[in-house]
């Protein structure tokens, strides 16, 4: 009984979904809907000294990123999850922190009057915010609020290739991308990005010239270098312990893969008096 | 509740001694887990997956419990402290890294584990209530990590809870009200995401109570093994304690090894990048998936597309619950007195060539976007499901002619003359 009662409503589920497969067949078939997938390119591959299981940050990468964000990027975007005491991991030194601190500017409470006020920024502070509000963000940016930035290279497929390709994707749309998609073509304060996927975005392109920023080091600033530099920095916004963590694994796994061994070597050990004997037959 | 020929405890000092009189806690290991456990020499490594799977529910207590610390379950917060494990506190992000992918290969273990009782046939007298209290703690694992999965409160977190709270608003009449009883309100906000921690909490606990009652129940009738013909005589089994914990050892170290390689080095690719957004309400993310461990069966509530006398959606979260729950009656579809999938050549061709193409096809098309032609794919492969356990299961097991089973598993193991071979003992000793 339970056995026909089974197969009748195998049989009922199995039906109404090749029901819906027929309609959704039938509907394939006759209807011939335009293509609405934009073909937006995947982010390039770019080498990173933390890419793979042994990488490690380039501390001089680090520090010019740092500095494209401050220069450029932190007009419009927050960075609320770092703190100035973390620029210490990027190989500054603590004074170094304590100065660079000093160059923002935070909010701060007037100690005479308890008025809300602003005043230099100190190790324990994190980045300010660009904007009071979402409200402001908005008003100022053509209606989008520019995304916080710390953890953007997680928050992507691919982030920091992402981060990367978008910054130098900004370009024209092509003759015959138009004539396919005429959707793609930039409203009004959009941009056109290759790397976009819906291809237009509100940020108007931020690295516009070579030498937009002047390096410390001397690495010569061309938008391509800011752009990685940049990308690796929100790499390490994004995950600061990602070099520690890849360092702590190795020890983990060539501890683990001796036990396994030993662990091999004791399984066949005893199980050796039970196991049948191979012979010939 | 044993054989005959199993060891007996024998407290060995005074503590032991002491102990067993007031308290016989070492006895219980020792029956349970111990050398007082005998078990089929013959098990392969398929049978070390419930070892593991109990593993995989300790680490995530452990390392769930830690992060549990550190982590507020208010909205406006949530996203915040979980950044705060990952970077300011000591090893946070190990504790966190190990608690997501634990719940990933909890999901794995467990899912061999579950396959391994398709093949062999684990489910059959006299081994019923050791399934069904397996089909519960399945349910209870979905229902731990989708609430486990809302916590950080990323978009994922956010837009997945409604998705999953949603399906309850497709029963008829009091749909609408259920879905906002279970949040607490009319989209998930800190009423939902305060239950759901509470629950997530709660739910690991009693996952451990129905583990020991599984545990408990195997020990009745004792494990099975690959031949599925029962132990007849001392010869056949060895003590679980050194035999099957040196097998489980070895295993352990094996998956530890491919667990660490994902916590160490590819933390978040079992992970939506989605995730690392805040929850925002009003902005939906352009493809709305759960974890792969749902994605099967997100594929098949995804399936239905049509209103066939019911509504499409209605159908969808029917034959979604229906697949998970078909299996509590397993026990009663499959007839066939033969346990092991070696012996019965026409359900091993179902197992091979039907179930397993058509499981991963349902894990692809579950996470694939909801268009063609993952779609009717996904239609076929839903068809397919229902078909093999409610159809074929029952039909293949009354027509099948099985293979001839070994005398016994010393016999399976060891080898014999044919004659004994060719014995006409088709059917399992009870």
């Amino acid at each position: 009984m339970i056995r026909i009662i089974a197969i009748l409503v195998g049989l009922g589920f199995a039906v109404v979904a090749l029901v819906s497969f027929g309609v959704g067949a039938y509907t394939a078939a006759t209807d011939d809907a335009p293509d609405t997938h934009l073909p937006y390119k995947h982010p390039q591959d770019v080498n990173y000294s933390f890419d793979g299981p042994f990488g490690t940050w380039d501390y001089g990468q680090l520090q010019r990123g740092y500095k494209v964000y401050k220069e450029v990027c932190s007009a419009c975007h927050s960075l609320k999850f770092v703190a100035f005491r973390n620029l210490g991991e990027l190989g500054y030194t603590e004074a170094q922190v304590k100065a660079e601190a000093a160059t923002w500017t935070v909010p701060g409470i007037d100690p005479n009057t308890g008025e809300a006020s602003t005043r230099p920024g100190e190790p324990t502070d994190y980045f300010p915010k660009p904007y009071p509000n979402n409200v402001a963000a908005a008003a100022a940016n053509n209606n989008a609020i520019p995304p916080d930035l710390s953890l953007m290279t997680k928050a992507r497929e691919d982030g920091t290739n992402y981060v990367a390709s978008l910054l130098v994707g900004y370009q024209p749309p092509s003759e015959e991308l138009l004539e396919e998609h005429p959707e793609a073509a930039p409203g009004p304060g959009l941009y056109h990005n290759v790397y976009f996927p819906n291809m237009n975005l509100a940020m108007a392109p931020p690295l516009t010239s070579n030498g937009q920023v002047t390096y410390d080091d001397g690495t010569e600033a061309t938008i391509g270098q800011m752009a990685t530099d940049v990308a690796a920095f929100l790499t390490w916004t994004a995950e600061p312990t990602l070099v520690k963590r890849k360092q702590t694994g190795w020890p983990v796994l060539v501890f683990l893969l001796f036990a396994t061994i030993l662990a091999w070597f004791s399984k066949t050990q005893i199980w050796s008096a039970v196991k049948p004997k191979k012979t010939k037959a | 509740m044993s054989f005959p020929w199993a060891k007996q405890y024998e407290p060995s000092n005074g503590l032991t001694k002491f102990l067993d009189e007031k308290l016989p806690v070492p006895r219980l290991v020792y029956n349970a887990v111990g050398a007082g456990y005998p078990v089929p020499r013959n098990l392969n490594y398929m049978w070390n997956f419930g070892v593991l799977a109990g593993f995989f529910l300790v680490l995530q207590i452990v390392t769930g419990v830690v992060l549990a610390m550190h982590y507020a379950a208010n909205a406006s917060v949530a996203f915040a402290t979980t950044e705060h494990i990952m970077r300011d506190i000591n090893w946070g992000w190990l504790m966190r890294y190990a608690h997501a992918n634990g719940a990933s290969f909890f999901f794995v273990v467990v899912y061999i584990h579950i396959f391994r009782g398709f093949y062999y046939s684990s489910y059959k007298a006299p081994r019923e209530m050791i399934w069904l209290l397996g089909v519960t703690i399945f349910l209870l694992m979905m229902a731990t990590a989708f609430m486990g999965y809302v916590l950080p409160w990323g978009q994922m977190s956010f837009w997945g809870a409604k998705v999953i709270t949603g399906l309850f608003s497709a029963i008829p009449l009091v749909g609408e009200p259920i879905q906002v009883w279970l949040l607490g309100g009319f989209a998930p906000d800190n009423a939902a995401l305060n239950r759901f921690f509470s629950l997530h909490f709660l739910l690991p606990f009693v996952i451990m109570g129905v583990v020991i009652m599984h545990i408990w129940a195997l020990h009745i009738p004792g494990s099975s093994n690959p031949t599925g013909v029962e132990v007849k005589s001392e010869s056949d089994t060895v003590p679980f304690h050194p035999y099957y914990t040196a097998k489980d050892g070895f295993g352990l170290g094996i998956i530890l090894l491919i667990f660490f390689t994902f916590v160490f080095f590819l933390p978040n690719v079992l992970g939506h990048p989605d995730n690392y957004i805040e929850a925002n309400p009003l902005s939906t993310p352009a493809h709305i998936v759960p974890e792969w461990y749902f994605y099967p069966f997100y594929a098949i509530l995804r399936a239905f597309t049509f209103d066939f006398i019911l509504p499409a959606k209605l159908w969808g979260v029917l034959a979604m619950f229906s697949a998970i729950l078909l299996w509590f009656f397993l026990p009663w579809l499959d007839k066939s007195p033969v346990r092991s999938g070696h012996y019965r050549p026409l359900f091993r061709k179902f197992f091979w060539f039907g179930l397993i193409p058509c499981m991963a096809l349902l894990f692809y098309l579950g996470g694939a976007p909801a268009e063609e032609p993952y779609v009717m794919l996904s239609q076929i492969a839903t068809a397919y499901y229902f078909i093999h356990f409610l159809v074929i299961i029952p039909i293949v097991s009354q027509i099948e002619k099985p293979e001839p089973l070994p005398y016994s598993i010393t016999e399976a193991v060891l080898g014999s003359d044919k004659k004994a071979v060719l014995g006409e003992n088709t059917q399992p000793a009870v």
